[in-house]
């Protein structure tokens, strides 16, 4: 059902970033990629014909009638009846026939998006401002939402702030994060690839930079290979480095860019003028501070109230000493080992483990353990 | 909201014409009409605008009955009956003064509606002496809600030591003290300068507005004789309370102090129970809390009190024009518009009283 | 019957008028003078719109390229709000009721003024104070970033100007109230001896549907912002869910209101292009009565339908699809209203005149804005296409491409009548198309972007996007020359247009039976009641230039008795 069959793209010469290249579609859709997609495209087209028809029909006519009873000088209005119940009633059951069916299609297909599915992988899906965080089954943690093709998922959704919105546009599927209550979305992948997914309910300043990918992987193993994360094979600053993506980027850029928090690229070590006027050292202790009690100290132009939740509960000492060790990284990288330092011998060998036991690699329980308590729930 | 006159504009132009009927009506039965329908209309926004909360009600009610059932408990039905009987009896002078506005007689006009205005005021007298004994036990909306039982006496040496009543009561006092004070310098003023209208209109305002304190004296005595209110049902009360911690303790988060200063071993247990750490947002414990039905309390009664006050407002105005000898039979629309008004408020309040103060 | 003399004084162009009768800022800051106030609506309206539409050129600029740094993001968020809740509250709700309705419902009533003129002034002082209160927002330096729908939690959370910006729509939800209960009042009670229901203008059935709604709906606004105020103070816990309260319950508030208010927004708009498609084909509305009671149904259904705004909130399934059906019979008497349009015209005498361009468009775009509400309304095409591009686009197709553009066609039908002077027709269709040209290339890209899942409210999005984005932008800018040069040619012809007599189109409801501008006390004389339509009672007045009612001419002057056109 494709309009003109043309990809939009194509013609397209910007410079894209990578998370940009994940789309082709056609004139008015997305890819397909779940199994709603194509139901959703058919009721699309099926309401664009049957408008365009009676939108022909109505402009067709007003144009012919300025047309031909235009007014001309000594030709006043021709009488004509300016009531017809029979043609009044007609008007109206015909198109309340159509609606019926519009309506029922709808139904039908919403139905099916929002009907559980029996054996369905349960992924909980957590949103703050402006982060996403997707935990699962086996405990992993990602930023990124990563699928198995053919294997349906029901997303159990919470919010720690305020509302956000789920949408894979590709899968035709949306639903809104309500704080305080679970909500939940049903996917059903049938196509490999990466597709957006972005936050459509309005959550604040960064809502339009709380986009992420839904990747679709071909195995399982796949799948695990790409959000598995083993501590021991890590310098400390690679570990804070993903724990900052998970949990900080939303609000803090490393490059000094301007987001809802202070750029935390070169703060390390330099003193930043307080709310209040008083002068702080970014050590330690302070980003720890932070990190667990956000109201305690605000850095000047980030104020009154601090927009950041508390990490208290979500981060483990462990974990905060690994941001710690990113944050100082990023002022003075050259006191650092290379991130493949002792990485690199392991990467091919937990590749390696990973297609060998595809269950449970033995150093998952070594894992960070990035769950909030919540995710427990 | 309420404080715009709702018959505004019925009566238009009256200085221009000796027969007060608007240039632009044709006669006074459509100008009687209009307003008539202007105050309906008016009306019907007025309980579309309560309907926001008592859909608010309904809902939480439906979802949470047990918080309603806990919590009524804390409202002193007994007051609230007087209150009821308060309101009631100032509907029927209302009705008797627009009867005698459309036979024309202003003099019992005047009479009538005082006696409105009084009603009204001693029912805001009583709200006074409810709402500070909550404040005083820490009953307040869901955020602030620290309750404590028991007697609250304030610091020795204060004022409201020595009159033995709530310091919330004096500050709340002060407005309508002033008001009174202001009419009755005013009254002495307009009777120096030979006007005599004014004068008696504001010796009738300051006799209206004292009505406040014949409903705070009221309240004030019915609570010392029954020994802080709750028509003797505190220990039930504070039962309830106990029993609220106990079931919910593991849900409470402890971010909200609980001050059990002078009460029983059970709430000392009770206490000491609830010092589990707070662990952020937890879904499912966030509609345990009676608080929510203060908030919607609060709600509805001040909103209600706020459209007491506009009455009483309304009525001065009508008060002043009955002085003046305005109403005529042909001619008494503002004070059956004022009374529609007013019949409305008592209604409202008539449907709080059993929602918010009789459930069982 | 009159001579030529009286005939000038009544029906000719009036020197002495409403508009100088008194003179001073006072006569017209304290004037209870229902004309007047329409004016000074028409020019508030009017400046909340430039306010309004100056957000929209900054918005569009922004997304002029995907990784736009003009505005910052959080600039950007306050921009989008400011523009949507200025131009809903403190435009496009008074715009046709409280200033076009004002002028001309008691004149199409035959009456001397609306039933209650000091509470319709106060309605406007209201406005002003509201919309004050929306623009401290930005003057206090908070801003204002929760859109215009406030949803909570947000709201609570966020440290800029809510309660300002809240206070402000409350305030300006009571100056609703007012208007609409007033023209309620005054179709009851004020109208002329012998004008039943059916014999008014469609105008006034649109008013009175509207009016409804506004008595009806507003209170319900008042009482959530009044909630949120509260609720951000004193954290009562009725929409927080922080303290126990339900977010989703605002949504249910709000839309309550807010989904009538799009009607709000529409009728009046239907009504001036029923008023519009009748005068300038010079043919009585076809099926009068099937438009009029579609009017009052859609206000009714109006209240039923709230729950479409919301179908991905997590209500529940069957809600969601009771809420759906319904939607879709609300689309039934809005076709109904566009096929009696058409059948109006046809065998009528069209004149393309400025007014009826802006009619014909008004067709065109509210047809497009409500056959894509068909998609919205489905609920499988709705769960992708929610709060993407696709609704920014509906909305706009139907807010502007219908209200704004029937406001216009609506002021320049009656601004003859309201200064007494007629504009430059060519250079108003001109504007016309611009606006026809504008409006299209602004919104219809926003479908094919909405489409592919372009999420609304963001200030920067996929490079994808881009090309869509920039026609857009392209279209506002065009949009926008085309109001101003609408905006110019009606302000240069209410000072230096040729004068102009009482009934230049040929209308023949109530309001044009009077000189122009209208006297201080709309009619000198008792006007002669009679059909809206029935255009044929009306003969043509050489030495005026006008159109008057034939009983008003001499016998002698009377052309022939043409025959009734034949009614059924």
């Amino acid at each position: 059902m494709n309009l003109f069959g043309t990809p939009m793209l194509a013609q397209s010469d910007i410079p894209m970033p990578e998370s940009a290249k994940v789309h082709s579609g056609s004139y008015w859709f997305p890819d397909q990629a779940s199994a709603f997609a194509p139901n959703y495209d058919f009721l699309y087209m099926a309401i664009l014909w049957i408008s365009v028809v009676f939108f022909a029909l109505i402009v067709g006519f007003m144009i012919y009638f300025c047309i031909k009873y235009r007014r001309r000088e000594g030709v006043g209005p021709e009488p004509s009846s300016s009531h017809n119940t029979a043609i009044e009633i007609f008007w109206s059951v015909i198109p309340s026939i159509i609606l019926v069916w519009i309506f029922y299609a709808g139904a039908r297909d919403y139905f099916d998006m929002r009907v559980p599915f029996d054996d369905a992988e349960e992924i909980y899906v957590t949103a703050n401002q402006f982060n996403w965080k997707f935990v699962y089954p086996d405990g992993d943690v990602s930023k990124e939402l990563h699928l198995v093709v053919n294997r349906p998922v029901k997303l159990i959704m919470q919010s720690e702030d305020v509302l956000h919105g789920m949408f894979i546009p590709a899968f035709r599927q949306k639903m809104d994060i309500v704080p305080g209550r679970y909500t939940y979305a049903y996917l059903a992948p049938n196509r490999v690839g990466e597709y957006r997914l972005a936050c459509t309910e309005y959550c604040g300043e960064g809502h339009s930079r709380m986009r992420t990918i839904c990747q679709v992987h071909t195995t399982e193993e796949d799948r695990k290979n790409t959000t598995k994360w083993e501590n021991e094979k890590h310098v400390g600053w690679v570990n804070g480095e993903r724990l900052f993506s998970i949990n900080c980027s939303g609000c803090h850029s490393i490059d000094g860019g301007v987001k809802t928090g202070p750029a935390l690229n070169t703060i390390w070590g330099e003193k930043e003028k307080l709310i209040g006027g008083e002068e702080i050292m970014v050590d330690e202790n302070y980003v720890r501070e932070s990190i667990l009690e956000p109201n305690a100290k605000i850095v000047e132009g980030y104020g009154p109230v601090s927009k950041m939740n508390s990490f208290q509960g979500k981060l483990n000492d462990k974990e905060i000493g690994y941001l710690i060790d990113y944050i100082r990284y990023l002022k003075e990288p050259d006191k650092f080992p290379g991130r493949d330092a002792q990485a690199e011998p392991t990467t091919a060998t937990a590749e390696e483990a990973g297609t060998a036991k595809p269950e449970k690699p033995a150093e998952t329980e070594n894992s960070i353990d990035t769950k909030t308590e919540d995710q427990d729930n | 909201m309420a404080v715009v006159e709702p018959e505004h504009g019925a009566h238009d132009d009256h200085h221009d014409h000796g027969d007060f009927i608007a240039h632009h009506f044709d006669n006074a039965e459509q100008q009687f009409d209009s307003g008539k329908l202007g105050i309906w209309l008016f009306l019907v926004t007025e309980v579309l605008f309560f309907s926001g909360l008592f859909v608010a009600y309904t809902l939480y009610r439906v979802l949470h009955p047990e918080i309603f059932d806990q919590a009524h408990v804390f409202l002193d039905k007994y007051l609230g009956f007087l209150n009821t009987l308060v309101l009631l009896f100032s509907s029927l002078t209302m009705a008797v003064a627009v009867r005698y506005a459309q036979l024309g007689k202003n003099g019992h006009v005047v009479w009538y509606v005082l006696g409105t205005m009084v009603c009204a005021s001693a029912f805001l007298g009583v709200k006074a002496i409810e709402y500070t004994h909550k404040w005083d036990q820490g009953i307040l909306v869901r955020s602030a809600f620290d309750y404590h039982a028991g007697h609250h006496e304030a610091p020795a040496g204060t004022l409201a030591h020595t009159l033995g009543v709530s310091e919330y009561l004096i500050y709340l006092s002060v407005i309508p003290l002033l008001v009174i004070i202001g009419f009755a310098v005013y009254a002495g003023i307009a009777k120096l300068t030979d006007k005599p209208n004014a004068s008696f209109f504001s010796v009738c305002m300051a006799i209206a507005v004292g009505g406040y304190f014949v409903g705070a004296m009221a309240g004030h005595f019915y609570m010392e004789v029954t020994d802080g209110g709750f028509g003797g049902r505190s220990e039930a009360a504070a039962e309830m309370m106990a029993y609220e911690n106990e079931t919910h303790s593991d849900h409470e988060p402890t971010n909200k102090p609980v001050d059990h200063h002078d009460e029983s071993a059970v709430d000392q247990q009770t206490a000491e129970s609830k010092v589990a750490p707070y662990q952020g947002p937890q879904p499912d414990e966030f509609d345990q809390d009676i608080g929510i039905f203060f908030s919607i309390y609060y709600c509805m009664t001040g909103l209600h009190a706020i459209h007491i006050i506009a009455g009483i407002a309304f009525l001065a105005w009508i008060l002043w024009r009955s002085i003046l000898g305005h109403w005529r039979s042909d001619y008494f629309g503002p004070v059956d518009y004022v009374g529609l008004y007013w019949h409305l408020v008592d209604l409202i309040w008539i449907y709080l009283f059993p929602l918010l103060y009789l459930i069982d | 019957m009159a001579t030529a003399a009286e005939r000038k004084k009544l029906f000719g162009h009036a020197e002495n008028n409403y508009l100088n009768c008194t003179k001073g800022i006072k006569s017209w800051m304290f004037t209870v003078d229902h004309k007047r106030i329409g004016v000074m609506y028409l020019i508030g309206v009017t400046t909340a719109l430039f306010l309004a539409g100056v957000f929209a050129l900054v918005l569009r600029s922004q997304l002029w390229s995907y990784d736009n740094t003009l505005l910052t993001d959080k600039m950007y968020n306050q921009m989008f709000t400011l523009h949507g809740a200025v131009m809903v509250f403190a435009f496009i709700i008074p715009s046709i009721p409280a200033a076009l309705g004002n002028f001309v419902l008691p004149m199409m009533l035959g009456a001397k003024d609306v039933a209650f003129p000091r509470l319709n002034l106060a309605s406007f002082y209201l406005w002003i104070f509201g919309t004050g209160f929306l623009l401290f927002a930005i003057l206090s330096g908070k801003g204002l970033d929760t859109g215009w729908t406030f949803y909570t939690p947000y709201s609570i959370r966020t440290d800029t100007g809510v309660i300002y910006a809240t206070f402000g729509a409350f305030i300006l939800g009571f100056s609703s109230i007012f208007t609409g209960l007033n023209f309620l009042v005054t179709v009851n009670t004020m109208r002329a001896p012998g004008q039943g229901w059916f014999k008014m203008p469609l105008f006034l059935w649109g008013l009175y549907s509207t009016s409804i709604i506004q008595v009806l709906a507003t209170p319900v606004l008042g009482i959530t912002l009044l909630l949120l105020i509260a609720e951000k103070t004193m954290h009562i816990g009725i929409f927080d869910p922080k303290y126990g309260g339900d977010p989703v319950l605002f949504q249910h508030f709000f839309w309550f209101y807010s989904h009538p208010a799009v009607y709000i927004m529409i009728l009046p708009g239907m009504g001036v292009i029923s008023e519009l498609i009748a005068v300038y084909s010079q043919k009585k509305v076809f099926g009068y009565s099937f438009i009029a009671f579609s009017s009052v149904a859609i206000a009714l259904l109006g209240f039923l339908v709230w729950g479409h705004h919301m179908f991905t909130s997590g209500q529940s399934v069957v809600v969601t699809l009771i809420f759906s059906a319904i939607t879709f019979t609300v689309a039934i008497p809005s076709a109904v209203k566009v096929f009696n349009w058409l059948a109006t015209m046809y065998k009528g005498s069209i004149a393309l005149t400025t007014p009826m361009c802006y009619a014909l468009s008004f067709i065109f775009l509210f047809g497009i804005g409500g056959l894509t509400g068909l998609f919205l309304g489905a609920l499988s095409t709705d769960i992708h296409l929610h709060d993407t591009y696709f609704v920014v686009a509906h909305f706009h197709f139907v807010m502007v491409g219908g209200t704004l553009t029937a406001l216009l066609g609506g002021v320049f039908h009656w601004w003859p009548k309201m200064f007494g002077r007629m504009y430059n027709d060519m250079l108003g269709r001109v504007s016309c198309l611009l606006v026809f040209l504008g409006f299209n290339l602004t919104f219809f890209p926003q479908f094919v972007m909405g489409a592919r899942g372009m999420p609304r409210r963001y200030a920067s999005y996929d490079p994808e996007f881009q090309i869509f984005h920039q026609w857009s932008t392209i279209g506002a800018f065009v949009l926008g020359v085309g109001i101003l040069l609408g905006f110019g040619v009606l302000v240069y012809a209410a000072f230096k247009g040729p004068k102009i007599s009482g009934n230049p189109f040929g209308a023949a409801s109530l309001e044009w039976q009077s000189s122009s501008p209208p006297d201080f006390h709309n009619f000198i004389h008792k006007p002669i009641l009679c059909d809206p339509y029935d255009f044929g009672a009306l003969v043509y007045d050489e030495e005026l230039d006008t159109y008057i009612h034939r009983e008003f001419m001499e016998p002698s002057e009377q052309p022939e008795m043409e025959p009734e056109p034949q009614v059924h």
